[in-house]
C-alpha cells in the first residue's frame, strides 16, 4: 500500500518550498507537484476548513486576461464562447460560467472578472482549471475575434483563504477584504503588496481568492499561516469541501460530453442568454431547457457508512444500471459517504431511493439535494 | 506469539492455531484517515495473496491480502463502528481478522520485525 512519488518534470508553484517546510505529501496535479495533505490530514483540513479558515496554494490553476478596445467588444466575444451575461456584469463583479464546443458540452469551468476600475474596461479576468488551462488557451486563440486578445498571465500565485474566520484573517493585512460583497473583486494592498482579492471560493464558505505577485506568495502565505485561525490545506481537503458544497470537478463531474443542462449547471446562464442564445449549440441547449434532458447530474447520500466513487453504477433497487458516478466519497462535515453522479430525469427526483454497485455488492443511497452542508456565502448586512 | 510482516504492510501474528492480521503503522500513515473497512466473513477461505480486506481511507480504497493461506474464523467488528481506530492502533485493537494457519511454510516467505523494519526505512 506504500505510495512514492518521484517526478523530474513536475512543474512548481511559487509555495512548493513552503509547501515541502510544511510537511506536505506532494503528489502530480495536472503537471504540477502539489500537496494533497499536510500534517493534519484530509479530514482535519477539511474540518478546520468549516470551523475557522484554510489556506489553500491554487497557483497551478491558468490565469489570463482578455483584451479589447472596450468592455462591450471584449464582453461580447466572451459571450460568443460562453452561455452566461458578460455585457451587463458590473464593475467588481465575478461570475462563474463555461466555455462550450461546438456540441454544446463543456470545454471547462471557470471565473471570469470585470475590474473595478472603469479605466480597465474592456479587460475581463479569467481563472481556469490547471488541467485545461492549454486547451482553453487555444480554444481561446482559435474563437476569439481579431479585436480581442488573450494575454496569459505567468507571473502572479493565486492562493484561496476559505471558512468563517478567512476574510478576517485576510483583513489583518488587506482591510478593504473585509468590505467585498460575495462575488466582488477589487485591487488592494496586502501588507503594502498590490493584489487582486475577490470573495469567491469553491468550498461553500465564505472566503477570498486573492491573486499576487509570484514573489511575494511566500511571504504572504507565511503572514496569513502565522495567524492561529489560519492552517495549510491540500487538494485532498480541496476535494472533499467542494464535493460537500455540490459543485463540479472538471474532467469527472462535467466535461465536452455533458451540457450545461445535463450538468445541472443552469444557474451559470442568465436570463438574457437563455432566450436569446448566440453561444455554440444554442439550439441544442435551448431544447434542454424547454424539454428536459436525458440525463441529469444529481447528487447521492449513501445510506451506509461504505463510500462509493467515481465509476461505481448507480442502479434501481434490486433493478437495471440506469447510470453511474462522476464523484464520491467520505464527506466529513455530514459525517457519511455522498456521491454525485448522472441518472435519467425521473429518477433524479429528491428521495428517490437508488442502488450504488461497488465491488459487487449493491449499496443503498437516496437522491439528495445539493449543496449537502448549507452554504455560508457572505450577504452584506442591510443598512 | 511470533509476529510477521509482508512487503504491502500487513502484519500476521501467529498464537496457538490462530493467526490475527491487520495492517502496519506505516500503512495507516500512508493511507490517512480510515473511513470504512469492508472485512470478510467468518468461513472465508483465503489463499496466499488474495485480497482479505478493503480499506477505505477519505481518498481512496485500499487492498489488504491475504499474507498466507488460511481460513477467515473471525471478523473484527469493532471496526463497523469505529473505523478510526484503525489510525489509532493499527497494530493491536484494530486487528481485521483472526484466520486458521493454512500453510505454515508461507511464513517463510515474510519479513521478521527487524527486517520489516529495514525494509520502510528504504520506502
Amino acid at each position: 500500500m506504500a505510495e512514492t512519488v518521484a517526478d523530474e518534470d513536475l512543474k512548481l508553484t511559487p509555495l512548493h518550498d513552503l509547501h515541502i517546510e510544511l510537511g506536505g505529501k506532494m503528489v502530480p496535479f495536472a503537471g504540477y507537484s502539489m500537496p494533497v495533505q499536510y500534517k493534519l490530514g484530509i479530514m482535519g483540513e477539511h474540518q478546520h476548513t468549516r470551523a475557522k479558515a484554510g489556506l489553500f496554494d491554487v497557483s497551478h490553476m491558468g490565469q489570463a486576461v482578455l483584451i479589447g478596445p472596450d468592455h462591450e467588444t471584449t464582453a461580447k466575444a466572451l459571450e460568443a464562447l460562453t452561455p452566461s451575461n458578460f455585457v451587463e456584469l458590473g464593475h467588481g463583479r465575478q461570475r462563474y460560467t463555461v466555455l462550450l464546443n461546438e456540441d454544446g458540452g463543456i470545454i471547462d469551468d471557470l471565473m471570469v472578472t470585470r475590474p473595478l476600475d472603469p479605466n480597465d474596461d474592456g479587460r475581463l479576468l479569467l481563472v481556469v482549471n490547471a488541467a485545461r488551462k492549454d486547451v482553453d488557451y487555444a480554444h481561446l486563440h482559435a474563437k476569439l475575434p481579431e479585436t480581442v486578445k488573450l494575454e496569459v498571465v505567468d507571473d502572479r500565485a493565486l492562493i484561496a483563504v476559505q471558512g468563517p474566520e478567512a476574510v478576517a484573517a485576510v483583513a489583518t493585512h488587506a482591510p478593504a477584504a473585509a468590505e467585498l460583497g460575495f462575488m466582488s473583486a477589487a485591487p488592494m494592498e496586502f501588507d503594502g503588496i498590490a493584489c487582486h482579492i475577490a470573495r469567491a471560493g469553491y468550498t461553500g464558505e465564505d472566503g477570498v481568492e486573492m491573486s499576487v505577485p509570484a514573489g511575494a506568495a511566500e511571504a504572504i502565505a507565511r503572514a496569513l499561516l502565522a495567524d492561529d485561525r489560519v492552517e495549510a490545506i491540500g487538494l485532498g481537503a480541496r476535494d472533499s469541501l467542494r464535493l460537500e458544497a455540490g459543485l463540479c470537478l472538471y474532467g469527472h463531474d462535467i466535461d465536452e460530453t455533458t451540457s450545461p443542462v445535463e450538468g445541472n449547471i443552469t444557474f451559470c446562464m442568465q436570463k438574457r442568454r437563455r432566450e436569446d442564445g448566440g453561444f455554440p449549440a444554442a439550439d441544442r441547449i435551448q431544447k434542454e431547457l424547454t424539454e428536459g434532458t436525458d440525463r441529469i447530474r444529481v447528487g447521492l447520500r449513501l445510506d451506509g457508512k461504505a463510500p462509493a466513487r467515481e465509476g461505481a453504477e448507480i442502479a434501481l433497487p434490486g433493478g437495471d444500471v440506469i447510470g453511474i458516478l462522476t464523484s464520491g466519497g467520505f464527506a466529513p462535515t455530514v459525517g457519511a459517504p455522498i456521491a454525485m453522479g448522472y441518472v435519467p430525469a425521473d429518477h433524479a427526483i429528491e428521495g428517490t431511493q437508488l442502488e450504488l454497485i461497488v465491488r459487487a455488492r449493491r449499496l443503498p443511497a437516496t437522491v439528495a439535494a445539493m449543496p449537502f452542508v448549507p452554504n455560508r456565502y457572505y450577504r452584506k448586512p442591510k443598512a | 506469539m511470533t509476529t510477521y510482516y509482508s512487503k504491502d504492510h500487513e502484519w500476521i501474528s501467529i498464537e496457538g492455531g490462530t493467526a490475527t492480521i491487520g495492517i502496519t503503522a506505516y500503512a495507516q500513515e500512508q493511507l490517512g484517515d480510515v473511513v470504512y473497512v469492508e472485512l470478510p466473513d467468518a468461513g472465508k477461505a483465503l489463499s496466499q495473496g488474495d485480497e482479505a480486506a478493503v480499506v477505505e481511507s477519505v481518498k481512496a480504497a485500499s487492498e489488504v491480502y491475504a499474507p498466507i493461506d488460511g481460513e477467515v474464523t473471525e471478523a473484527n467488528d469493532v471496526l463497523a463502528d469505529e473505523p478510526a481506530k484503525v489510525n489509532e492502533d493499527p497494530e493491536g485493537a484494530a486487528w481485521f481478522i483472526k484466520m486458521t494457519v493454512g500453510n505454515e511454510g508461507q511464513l517463510a516467505d515474510l519479513m521478521d520485525e527487524a527486517a520489516y523494519k529495514a525494509y520502510i526505512e528504504t520506502l
